[in-house]
């Protein structure tokens, strides 16, 4: 294929050449860089040509390249505290990252649990740390990947210790402060050693008065033999705001990974996620929600790589859309030769509440194995006339007896979550998203 | 002034007549039974009273209160005091029964203008018509209809009915499905209703159910409209005669 040089080509060399000095790493990690620019470089922003992402066509939605986000000042971590307060979990570890640098004042770093390591990527960067074997390597040529590998500046690695409970979740959560234009890319790193358990949250959240911006982050999860991670992740990005993310999870004997991802916020948004089985009896739930109005658009991809026998996998995912927006559910399940007894299952479902949205389902198993229990449905409609009849017969108004369908339609993807108080959080974000509606 | 006006109602279903002129009218604390043989457009009725949509008008009146019922929300029927025991009740999975109650009646509360119930004012006001239903709490967790019985869905309409304390009640085919030990139960829900301040339209291919809910007046309905009215004795009259001559009549 020809590659056509196009204006964002030039934007994204741009911002690499400009922020190449001040982005952290010499030696292994600046070679890394560099080979996964080129990477990038060789296939520009994805396009509807690119299997992948043929549904989000980056060409056509994102059209510009923003130079990367400066270090927050004294005003943009002061707007980004106050955001911080309006979206507070009680009882969380909260790490935060503002702009794509990890702040430390805004953090809570206090009393780690023994077992549990909290380190910013740029520091282990900066050690000239590459990111070598103990992280799943991304499985993936992907064009976005590359991008965020090119030019992250900052996050958080956190390696919670073998046999450990953590008590308390963490949260890691993302602010957007920026009041010039700018891209934000960032990567973490959370490794659960054997028989660990721990909670992640993910926010994602812009603070007052910031401009448009561009998220870029990346994620690596490995969770070792027998550990348990559960991950919530709230997407409530600014309305305006482009947000490319990519989860990689490695799987090792008995782990469980039970994830719930949300998206609310965010013009163009799209969550790739890498899940890969490397061990025996790993069990995986990856559930997810898009709520969306206006002119949203929001891609959720998943890829499910079944490489080794006697794992289970669950993906409840769920759409509900008003105005023009337009949701994506790509799921792949990927059965090799040797994953006999997988038990993998996979069903999503779109709720359109006006006629001018849309959603593209695609669910696909690719299985070489024979003995395997595999499944995926795809449904899209209209709220149920007579279910809203019967509630309005009983006096809700008609807003509000659809509220009520609704809160019903997603709790199928939200109850997974284990957490009480998390799922309320959970819950409660689709009540916002309701009354923001009504 | 009558609870309930119908006069001469002319309702379509997709360029259909259904209702071709159908009057009646219902006191105050009266319980009036409307029998009739399947398709005559007794559940067409009920649904025009309640608001469903996809019927059209197409001429006369209904009066609730005094008040043209026809220009209102099916929410706001409901908020004055219509309620109607569906035929046919639905299941809504993942919604909780109790949830659904309770956000139902505080609906009603506040479109008339009263405060919400507290929480466990509301509790133990279920918890009491539950019991007196035969209705297990561990029902009410589930979610609406979800899994019931036949006979437990009917229930669960008549604990909605005495929640909600409507003025004017209309069951339709109540007795559907249900064995004798079910309709008894259902039936005695409903009694426990009758008063002076609230009327029932009890709706009913069989006279059965009226041995259970005795009314005060029964009217005969063949091919979309009444064709005759009387007393609880008709009935009886009915189960004897069958619909044949009503229909026949009515062509
Ligand atoms: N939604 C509908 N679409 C088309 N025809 C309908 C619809 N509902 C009812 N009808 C027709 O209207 C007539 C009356 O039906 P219904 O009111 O259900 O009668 P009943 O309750 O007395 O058995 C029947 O002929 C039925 O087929
Ligand atoms: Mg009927």
């Amino acid at each position: 294929m020809t590659v056509v040089a196009t204006k964002t080509d030039g934007q994204a060399a741009s911002a690499f050449q400009a922020a190449r000095s001040r982005l952290p790493g010499a030696a292994a990690v600046a070679e890394q860089r560099q080979a996964a620019f080129d990477n990038y470089t060789r296939q520009g922003l994805p396009h509807r040509r690119v299997e992948d992402w043929k549904y989000t066509d980056l060409r056509v939605l994102m059209r510009e390249v923003l130079p990367l986000a400066a270090a927050p000042d004294h005003a943009h971590l002061a707007r980004a505290a106050d955001a911080l307060q309006l979206h507070a979990i009680d009882g969380v570890r909260r790490l935060v990252l503002v702009d794509g640098v990890f702040v430390a004042d805004l953090s809570d770093l206090a009393e780690l649990e023994p077992g549990l390591s909290i380190r910013p990527l740029r520091e282990v960067l900066e050690a000239g740390e590459a990111l070598d074997d103990r992280w799943p390597a991304p499985d993936t040529a992907d064009a976005m990947v590359a991008f965020n590998a090119a030019l992250m500046t900052d996050g958080v690695v956190i390696e919670v210790g073998a046999d450990i409970t953590l008590q308390r979740p963490l949260q890691i959560v993302h602010v957007a402060a920026a009041t010039e234009p700018a891209s934000i890319v960032t990567r973490s790193l959370l490794r659960v050693g054997q028989n660990a358990t721990a909670t992640l949250v993910e926010s994602f959240v812009a603070a007052d008065g910031s401009t448009r911006y561009q998220l870029h982050d990346a994620l690596h999860v490995t969770i070792a033999e027998g550990g348990r991670l559960d991950h919530l992740r709230l997407n409530e990005d600014a309305i305006d705001a482009f947000h490319i993310a990519s989860l990689f999870a490695s799987l090792h004997g008995q782990a469980r990974y039970n994830a719930c991802a949300l998206t609310t916020g965010g013009g163009v948004s799209r969550y790739q996620g890498f899940v890969r089985f490397n061990g025996d009896g790993a069990e995986v739930t990856a559930n997810g929600v898009n709520l969306l109005n206006g002119t949203q658009h929001a891609d959720t991809t998943l890829f499910l790589d079944h490489a080794v026998p006697h794992c289970v996998s669950r993906e409840v995912f769920r759409a509900v859309l008003d105005g023009r927006a337009h949701s994506v559910f790509q799921g792949r399940i990927m059965v090799r030769p040797h994953a006999q007894k997988t038990d993998a299952k996979m069903m999503t479902r779109a709720l359109l509440l006006s006629d001018e949205a849309e959603a593209d389902n695609k669910p696909e198993l690719e299985i070489f194995a024979d003995d395997v229990t595999c499944g995926h449905g795809a449904t899209t409609g209209a709220l149920d006339d007579t279910l809203l009849f019967y509630l309005r017969a009983r006096g809700l108004p008609e807003k509000e007896a659809q509220a009520l369908l609704i809160q019903a339609f997603i709790g199928e993807a939200i109850e997974s979550i284990v957490d009480d108080q998390l799922r309320a959080l959970a819950i409660a974000v689709g009540e916002r998203w309701l009354e923001a509606r009504a | 002034m009558a609870l309930l006006e119908v006069k001469n109602l002319q309702v379509r279903v997709e360029e259909r007549e259904i209702l071709h002129g159908l009057t009646l009218t219902v006191e105050e604390g009266q319980v009036h039974a409307i029998m009739g043989p399947n398709g005559s457009g007794k559940s067409t009725l009920s649904h025009v009273i309640a608001g469903k949509p996809g019927y059209e008008v197409t001429g006369g009146e209904i009066l609730f209160k005094g008040e043209d019922l026809l220009a209102m929300e099916p929410e706001e029927r409901a908020a004055k005091g219509v309620f109607l025991a569906f035929q046919y009740p639905v299941e809504i999975p993942g919604v909780a029964t109790m949830t659904f109650l309770r956000t139902a009646l505080n609906a009603q509360r506040k479109a008339r203008g009263e405060g919400e119930f507290s929480t466990p004012e509301f509790l133990k006001k279920v918890r009491e018509v539950a019991g007196s239903l035969g209705i297990p709490q561990e029902m009410l967790k589930r979610g609406v209809n979800v899994g019931f019985s036949g006979g437990e869905k009917k229930r669960n309409e008549v604990l909605q009915m005495a929640l909600f304390q409507p003025s004017l009640c209309i069951l339709d085919e109540m007795d559907s499905g249900l064995d004798i030990d079910a309709l008894r139960v259902a039936s005695e829900g409903v009694n426990a209703l009758r008063s002076p301040q609230r009327s029932m339209v009890v709706i009913t291919h069989y006279q059965r159910l009226l041995d259970y809910i005795v009314p005060d007046v029964v009217h005969v309905m063949a091919k979309g409209r009444v064709v005759k009215s009387g007393g609880k004795e008709l009935a009886l009259e009915l189960e004897a005669t069958g619909y044949a001559q009503y229909t026949e009549a009515a062509a």
